[in-house]
């Protein structure tokens, strides 16, 4: 917990030291010695409306940097691919800083990599980086949960049936997060409201997160967001079926620009290029990295058209909230929606609680089971 | 043009040796690298259409997939698990069946190692490795070879179930992993718990490609002397030509159907324990990798024959490894490979309309010039 | 008006799943059966669906009319269909390995140009409503249908019939259970066969088309899951007969939306078992349906992958 703000701190303050660097003029470094490589890795294509097209947009603000050269590979699947795609941009492009950007390419890919490879760095997204793990690989991510917290203030307002939907992809923690965030986020408005979710099984699958999305219209959802790699059909598919959508992921308003409330985007510009900064600097950046809306890790659409005057009062109080830093969405009492007890009166787990990389529970209000 | 006459062909016509032999067997080598440099060709076009320039995509293609020791390792570190599911289609293509479910014989054949090595954690590695190894084989024998007793007792369509029975497989497999068999532990990437260090099997000494690369290897050589040169390779022949005649001959055919339907899934299996033991290090989602189906492709090409799946494997590897370095440096996307392997197998499937057209290569022909 | 169907849905559900699922199966099933009985295989259509999503939505986009895209993804597909149909005309060509040739070339050609129109959104294909009767929004959003999975529901009708009574399903037949008696006949079994082919792989792109253009209505590079492939393999389940083939794309779609439904009513632990229903029910159905002594009624003769 409190490496994890630390480091992040840590990161937060060279990150502003190195945007004063950057907007100076850059006179010593540029020219005098040859650029540094980075390599970006996606598991689906780049321009998916999504996870990975967040992170192309992370990878072309770098490729925007003086004295760097990007190199991308997308469709890289989580096998020896993955392992054999980074070597190969250590080996013929000279990489020194790779970013893999998928949650299943750290462990075994990522640790069996790193390792024969020193002088490289390997940023993970997502991965659990804990001591003992090469040090030459750093993980970080963002608290996009409170992101879906907030879709789900916005879901409150807007559902009618008290019934809002989630589509997802795999029973993963972060995706676990992200319900019953939204769920929690709904309740904030009225303690009534369910959260109905369906698991498609894969992380990109068309048909059936259509299949899904109007499983959740039929059964009386009004409000529907999802977490599965690119959203684009879920939020074609719900506003077809004349149902409120919050985004992930990316900004989908252009898809539904009457339907779309908010939507929780990854904002991976500003942490990639501070992240390149900092090797260019010749500084190291931290093994675990975390952050949230007040780090400028994520960030929220802007609200649809069809947010109401109190809808976005209450957001924005919250986001107020949010940006102090330390929000704490789940706390007691709270239970699982098996019964059990989550959080006593006066317990909470803040966005930056590491136990919440390794939530394995839906909240209570959540229809819909873990395996 | 069936599987059936290709069987016949290559029995009728087998290499003699000396001279007529020598231009026989080139055939055989010789009318496929033409066809290679034809679909190279035909690729050419398609990238000077669009301004992009071939040389420099070749240049690409050999050095990432072959113009280096790492781009070796690269290919080599591919071809391990085509190889076995390779010959998953062509062990039972000798008796004129068409499978091409071999995926689900590796994903469960993963599955069972991985859980086998998660129960066996502690012991030895000399006693571990044979037992998940051979549950491997054991579920993915099971699994092929259901598709053959179907076929044989039921009448069903080996094709069709085979490939139900993939999709059945893989649904499977992500319900053991991401259920019953998950470590709770697994957070971002439901897995099988860990396998012990100790039971991870390792690199071929020097090399940077794992065990799974010979053991293809030696599987290729292996079914090659068993369909050549065994009983039971010649007998399969002959079912594969005629099921009918076969039985009257007293052929026990339906024994051949299920067992070379089993040890081809026994196969593909071992591909499961390999992704397992030798990448993976647990089972998980990314056994489903479409290995079984890139296996159909390459059975074919080498017209079911065990020895010829190793180049052809070796092929596609370079070319998959290649993919990488293609899309970086010529800013092309990554289904450009994907394109030159369709030129490429269209072509090569096509040159097989050649021959015995090349007087050539055909000995009885050369007196009547 | 929004009350809780609770089970009912199910039922319900599953007749919109078959609708809007089916409509893919049905139009490579259809075409495919019409390539068999020919006597030919066409396993690369999963390629030219690919490639007919791929270049209906890109064409719907440019021209902004889904017709159009329609249109253009049947051309496609019949440009693959004719492409497979006159190299595996060659003699000695296997018919089985030019598919799965031609099912990478389809897709790495459709992923290769389609890059472009991931993001941009192409104009969906109308449908139409026949819930109007009823005030359950349920009841309307599951009668929704669309006017491909009408053209192809009578297109099942009609090639059934035009197998069975008319001269050119007669040729048809001929030429796939007897090359030799086709011959005999003064017919030309290579055209015959290209033709069929050719045809085959037009209703393929269609089949595409309304994968990209109505449901799930985008175009990406995930948008088959091996519906194609899938379809290919129906078409042995239905017997080569095109009635049949509208039945199995029904009851492969009905029972597709089994898995979203069942976790919409609350029975969610275990839905990978529930998504592979579509795959075990049909492996039921053929087992049930085989026999041994009349292994493959109803295939054509000359058909590789059955003789």
């Amino acid at each position: 917990m409190s490496t994890s703000s630390l480091s992040r701190r840590g990161f937060l303050k060279r990150t502003a030291a190195v945007a004063g660097a950057a907007a100076a003029p850059t006179i010593g470094f540029a020219g005098s010695h040859s650029p540094l490589t980075v390599g970006f890795i996606y598991v689906g294509p780049k321009d998916d409306f999504g996870y990975n097209q967040a992170h192309a947009e992370g990878a072309a603000a770098v490729k925007a940097m003086e004295g760097v050269v990007v190199v991308e590979e997308e469709n890289v699947a989580e096998t020896i691919d993955v392992q054999k795609s980074m070597e190969s941009m250590i080996n013929f492009d000279e990489a020194k800083l790779l970013f893999p950007t998928s949650f299943g390419y750290f462990n075994p890919h990522v640790l069996e990599v790193a390792p024969k490879h020193p002088d490289v760095r390997f940023q993970h997204a997502a991965g659990l980086w804990t001591e003992g793990m090469p040090t030459n690989v750093g993980s970080y991510f963002g608290y996009i949960g409170m992101g879906q917290y907030l879709n789900g203030i916005t879901a409150g307002h807007a559902t009618k049936t008290k019934k809002i939907g989630f589509v997802a992809a795999k029973p993963i923690p972060q995706v676990l997060l992200n319900i019953n965030s939204f769920l929690l986020g709904a309740r904030q408005v009225d303690p009534e409201i369910t959260c109905q979710v369906i698991f498609t099984g894969e992380w990109s699958l068309a048909v059936k997160e259509a299949e899904a999305t109007n499983a959740l219209a039929d059964a009386g959802c009004d409000v529907i967001t999802c977490h599965v790699d690119g959203p684009k059909v879920v939020m074609e598919t719900a506003a077809g079926r004349d149902c409120f959508v919050c985004g992930y992921h990316a900004n989908q308003s252009p898809l539904a620009p009457e339907k779309y409330l908010t939507g929780a985007e990854w904002n991976w510009a500003g942490v990639y290029t501070g992240m390149v900064q900092t090797v260019l600097d010749g500084g190291t950046i931290d093994n675990f990295v975390r952050g949230g809306l007040a780090d400028g890790f994520i960030k929220m659409s802007p609200l649809g058209p069809a947010v109401s005057d109190a809808s976005r009062a209450q957001f924005e109080a919250v986001k107020a909230e949010i940006m102090a830093g330390g929000f704490t969405a789940i706390k007691g009492p709270l239970k699982d929606n098996t019964g059990k007890v989550i959080a006593a009166e006066g317990e909470g787990f803040a966005e930056d609680d590491i136990a919440l990389e390794s939530m394995d529970y839906l909240v209570e209000g959540v229809i819909g089971s873990t395996s | 043009m069936t599987l059936s006459s290709t069987a016949e062909r290559t029995t009728t016509a087998r290499p003699g040796l000396g001279l007529a032999g020598l231009a026989r067997r080139s055939e055989a080598v010789l009318l496929p690298i033409g066809a290679l440099l034809v679909g190279f060709a035909l690729f050419s076009l398609f990238l000077l259409v669009q301004g992009k320039s071939p040389t420099d995509f070749f240049a690409l293609v050999y050095r990432a997939g072959f113009g280096t020791a790492f781009s070796w390792e690269n290919t080599l570190s591919r071809t391990a698990p085509l190889l076995l599911a390779a010959l998953c289609v062509a062990l039972p293509a000798r008796l004129g069946l068409v499978v091409i479910g071999g995926e689900g014989a590796i994903v469960l054949g993963g599955v069972g190692a991985g859980y086998a090595g998660v129960l066996l954690s502690g012991t030895s590695a000399f006693i571990a490795l044979p037992i998940m190894l051979l549950i491997a084989m054991g579920i993915g024998a099971l699994w092929i070879g259901a598709v053959g007793a179907l076929r044989h007792y039921r009448g069903v369509n080996e094709t069709i179930a085979s490939l139900l029975m993939a999709y059945i497989a893989i649904a499977l497999m992500n319900h053991l992993v991401e259920g019953p068999l998950r470590d709770p532990a697994s957070l971002n990437k439901p897995s099988t718990a860990p396998l012990d260090e100790a039971l991870r099997v390792g690199n071929v000494p020097g090399w940077d490609v794992h065990w799974g690369l010979a053991f293809g290897v030696i599987a290729c050589l292996l079914m090659w002397v068993l369909i050549e040169k065994t009983t039971w390779g010649f007998a399969a022949q002959i079912a594969g030509g005629n099921a009918r005649a076969a039985q009257v001959q007293g052929l026990p055919v339906g024994k051949l159907i299920i067992g070379f339907a089993a040890l081809g899934g026994a196969l593909a299996g071992l591909a499961g324990f390999f992704e397992v033991a030798a990448v993976h290090g647990s089972a998980n989602g990314s056994l489903a990798s479409g290995y079984g189906y890139t296996g159909i492709l390459i059975a074919f090409l080498a017209r079911h024959n065990p020895l010829a799946i190793i180049p052809v494997a070796v092929l596609l590897a370079g070319f998959e490894a290649s993919s990488g370095l293609v899309q970086r440096r010529m800013d092309l996307p990554d289904a450009t490979v994907l394109v030159l392997q369709g030129f490429v197998f269209v072509a090569i499937l096509m040159s097989e309309t050649l021959y015995g057209r090349f007087k050539i290569f055909t000995p009885e022909r050369w007196r009547s010039a | 008006m929004d009350t809780e169907l609770g089970y009912s849905i199910i039922p319900l559900a599953i007749l919109g799943g078959a609708i809007r699922v089916s409509t893919p199966f049905l139009f490579v099933s259809l075409g495919e059966a019409l390539t068999e009985r020919s006597g030919r295989i066409n396993l690369g259509l999963e390629g030219t669906l690919v490639f007919g999503a791929m270049s209906g939505y890109a064409v719907a986009y440019l021209t902004n009319s889904p017709w159009l895209g329609v249109g253009a993804a049947m051309i496609c597909g019949a440009l693959f269909g004719l492409i497979h149909g006159v190299i595996c005309s060659l003699p000695r060509v296997n018919d089985i390995a030019v598919g799965i040739a031609m099912m990478i070339l389809g897709m790495g050609l459709a992923f290769y140009f389609g890059k472009p129109y991931v993001q941009p959104v192409a104009p969906d294909l109308p449908a139409i409503g026949f819930g109007w009767w009823s005030d359950i929004p349920q009841v309307r959003a599951a009668l929704e249908v669309n006017v491909l999975f009408l053209i192809g529901a009578v297109l099942a009708v009609v090639l059934w019939w035009m197998l069975r009574s008319t001269r050119i399903g007669l040729i048809l037949r001929v030429v796939g259970d007897s090359t030799d008696a086709a011959r005999a006949m003064g017919l030309r079994p290579a055209v015959v066969r290209t033709c069929a082919t050719a045809v085959g792989g037009a209703f393929a792109g269609v089949g595409g088309a309304y994968l990209s253009l109505y449901y799930p209505g985008s175009w990406n590079e995930g948008i088959s899951s091996g519906q194609g492939l899938m379809a290919v393999a129906l078409v042995i389940f239905a017997r080569w007969n095109p009635l049949a083939c509208f039945g199995a794309a029904l009851l492969f779609g009905g029972a597709g939306a089994l898995g979203p439904v069942l976790q919409s009513v609350g029975i969610s632990e275990g839905y990978y078992l529930f998504f592979a229903a579509p795959y075990v029910l049909t492996l039921g159905v053929l087992i049930a349906t085989s026999s041994p002594t009349r292994a493959m009624t109803g295939a054509p003769g000359e058909l590789s992958i059955t003789k």
